[in-house]
């Protein structure tokens, strides 16, 4: 049952992080990994800031796609 | 073994390959089930990626899985990041297909079935999967950098503002022909109306829970907006048959034209997180479902084509847009077989996602034929269509009246026999009042998907749901990109007109952003309303135009190309981007050249002015027009789309010569020439 309820939860993760990519929103995880090897002076944001941060970039100039 | 396995392998699918096509183009008579068409399509694009994009991987761009991409070289986890090639293919999908690929095979659909099929087919593989994958290519020795930026430094300064001024003409035109398709889509439906308005609340209520509530929590947002979106639907059903609500919800094509110009100044100034980000992802995640829907309801429904293979309106006589099978049939497919938008996403955030340079084959070209293929499927769901109620829909009240006894006549007069029950009948079982002149391609892709759906999963009153369910899906993402493309025109204009005058240029001047925006809502609404209020439908008109302006920057991409393979000294191959450049350029100039010169009111612009201009002299109000205002109108409007048209041929030459200026130039150098990024090696950077 546990090995079950633990599959869903890691499909839904692996999911939410597909999904998330592929509408444009990068990868937190691996953004906060970059964070700490090679800029480990500077704050770690929130996945909230980090969410709002990236959505302002993304459309800023419109958002690339086709008609 | 394994390769003469493989060998036999591949042997096996070109066979299949050509024994689809045969039969499509054989078949005479008796209509073709629609899975010939999908067997077909899929063996010719395997065959094509396999052996022709793998040559172009390998022989022309020479890509090289040991050095290093511009995500490897400049990560930085936000803009620069390797990403699984599945997500960046998932991602550069999503970008590239958008509703061109579901409305010029509908529109291609009245010269019968085969001659869409043959110029997606062979089209994708040698001309549009081709610019795709070359300028990704180009873009990932570049530094991810844009098409505007390559053509600067490949070609020079006045290459690139060339194209900069075709891709602003070409959003305007994009902006206004898309808007006509969702207006011509609600007019008088107060079903549609209702539920495609029902987006915008459940938009901002979205995007208030993941900005306060849940923050950045997209995939459950979605899913419970996906929800919310089908209850709207059904909501609607109930709005329309009540007769008190549905007057507030049924609109003229005038009047929701101002509703849209409305909507896209005020949803473009909005903040992005209120409306437009939630909304593209609710729309990303559904245009993906549904494709994926639709593809299976091809494959389990297997209807049969009703539309002959050739139509006699191959001759240019057909109701739906003017002119002959060449050039008009490759101005009107243009996404789904070649677009000179994907030059831009293939340039844009794909670059900067790919972890390997091999890869790029696969989302570049593979991308583009996966679009093919939505493009092939659009064309199935339109020519599955019984003709007659395909050419109702489809022609304007010019040609068939305004109710369904004169234009089930006139349609049976074409050789479509039909009778006005059937078409009555049609509008009753989705859920409208008339079915007719519904131009514009969505309302017939939705009946189409209507019928495979309802085919599958049959039930009482489902077609009116799943008619309405495609109308929205369409709606959903055409009018994201009305904003979006609002909000890329205005950087465009600032950028444009900041050469002039400085102050405009500052983007977060709040009034430069509103002087802006407001120029820009005028530009595309101007042809909007046009669009809407012109008798002879405005698809008729915009959307030629649109696919002159898409091809032109579609040659203009293959000729930065061209440019790369000589300045490389790789002429050997010159001839694959310069083959689709060719064909392209001869048929946006032919395309050009007659809107510019027939003698015929219906096909050229200044021939259309001349015959209203005439009348007016004689004070004689000449159909469709109304009133002499209206005429006045007509005149002004066609020589408008004349300047326009004279406008993208003049960008085609000059981006031709600046191309074969630059060539000469580069074949006499000794040594390459191209502004390549140096050699690095893959994990050398790290």
């Amino acid at each position: 049952m546990n090995t079950i309820a633990n599959d869903l939860r890691s499909f839904w993760q692996r999911a939410v992080r597909i999904g998330r990519q592929i509408i444009g929103v990068p990868d937190y995880e691996n953004y906060l990994a970059h964070l700490r090897a090679h800029h480990p002076e500077r704050a770690l944001p929130t996945y909230a800031e980090f969410f709002n941060e990236r959505q302002e970039a993304r459309y800023k100039g419109g958002g690339g796609r086709c008609c | 073994m394994d390769s003469v396995a493989a060998k036999f392998g591949w042997l096996v699918v070109a066979v299949i390959g050509a024994i689809c096509l045969g039969v499509i183009a054989l078949h005479r008579g008796e209509s073709i089930n629609a899975i010939w068409l999908v067997a077909a399509a899929l063996s010719v694009f395997t065959i094509g990626y396999r052996f022709y994009g793998r040559m172009i991987a390998t022989q022309v761009l020479k890509l090289d899985p040991t050095r290093a991409t511009p995500a490897q070289l400049r990560n930085d986890g936000l803009d620069y990041v390797p990403t699984d090639k599945w997500i960046v293919f998932g991602h550069h999908f999503a970008a590239i297909a958008g509703a061109g690929p579901l409305v010029g095979p509908v529109l291609a659909a009245q010269m019968g079935y085969l001659p869409g099929t043959l110029w997606i087919l062979f089209g994708v593989v040698f001309a549009g999967a081709v610019q795709d994958f070359m300028i990704l290519g180009l873009s990932l020795r570049r530094d991810g950098r844009s098409l505007g930026h390559m053509l600067r430094a490949e070609l020079g300064n006045v290459a690139g503002v060339i194209c900069m001024i075709g891709v602003l003409v070409l959003m305007m035109i994009v902006l206004a022909v898309l808007a006509l398709v969702v207006v011509k889509a609600l007019a008088i439906s107060p079903w549609g109306t209702f539920t495609v308005a029902c987006t915008i609340p459940i938009a901002i209520l979205m995007g208030v829970y993941l900005r306060y509530f849940r923050p950045g929590r997209v995939l459950e947002v979605s899913i419970i907006g996906l929800v919310l979106l089908l209850l709207s639907i059904w909501g609607g059903g109930h709005v329309a048959a009540d007769p008190a609500w549905a007057p507030y919800f049924t609109f003229s094509a005038a009047q929701l034209a101002w509703l849209v110009i409305g909507y896209g100044f005020f949803a473009s100034v909005l903040p992005v997180w209120l409306l437009l980000a939630p909304r593209d992802y609710l729309s990303t995640f559904l245009k993906i479902g549904t494709i994926a829907l639709l593809a299976i309801a091809i494959l389990f429904a297997a209807p049969n084509l009703q539309m002959p293979a050739i139509t006699k309106f191959v001759d240019g006589s057909g109701p739906v847009f003017a002119g002959n099978l060449f050039p008009f049939l490759f101005i009107t497919i243009a996404c789904g077989a070649v677009s000179g938008w994907h030059s831009i996403i293939a340039s844009g955030t794909t670059p900067k996602l790919l972890a390997n340079e091999r890869e790029a084959l696969m989302v570049g070209y593979g991308g583009m034929l996966v679009e093919a293929f939505v493009a092939i499927m659009a064309l199935i769901a339109a020519t599955a269509l019984h003709p007659g109620i395909y050419f109702a829909m489809n022609s304007p009240a010019a040609a068939i009246g305004a109710d369904v006894q004169s234009a089930a006549a006139a349609i049976s007069q074409w050789g479509f026999v039909v009778t006005p029950q059937d078409l009555l009948d049609t509008a009753k079982n989705i859920g409208e009042t008339t079915i007719l002149s519904r131009a514009g391609g969505a309302p017939t892709l939705a009946v189409g998907m209507a019928q495979l759906l309802h085919n599958i999963m049959p039930g009482e009153g489902m077609m009116a749901f799943w008619y309405h369910y495609a109308i929205l899906f369409e709606a959903l993402f055409i009018l994201t990109t009305v904003d979006a493309g609002t909000r890329v025109g205005r950087f465009m204009i600032q950028e444009l007109v900041g050469l002039a005058v400085p102050t405009l240029q500052k983007t977060e001047s709040w009034i430069g952003n509103l002087v802006a925006t407001v120029f820009c809502v005028a530009i595309w609404g101007y042809f909007l309303y046009q669009g809407a209020v012109d008798p002879l439908g405005g698809i008729n008109t915009l959307w030629p135009l649109f696919g002159i302006a898409n091809q032109m920057l579609a040659a203009i991409a293959l000729i930065l190309a061209c440019v790369v393979v000589v300045k490389l000294k790789r002429e050997r191959y010159l001839w694959v981007p310069a083959v689709p450049a060719c064909w392209l350029v001869i048929c946006t100039l032919t395309a050009g050249w007659q809107k510019l010169f027939d003698p015929s009111p219906k096909l050229g612009f200044p021939a259309a002015a001349k015959k209203f201009a005439d009348a007016i002299a004689e004070g004689k109000v000449t159909a469709p027009a109304k009133s002499i205002d209206e005429m006045q109108r007509i005149v002004f409007n066609n020589y408008l789309d004349a300047a326009l048209t004279a406008l993208f041929m003049l960008l085609v030459v000059a981006a031709v010569a600046f191309g074969v200026r630059t060539m000469l130039a580069a074949r006499r150098a000794a040594r390459p020439t191209a502004n390549e990024e140096p050699y690095v090696a893959l994990g050398a950077s790290a």
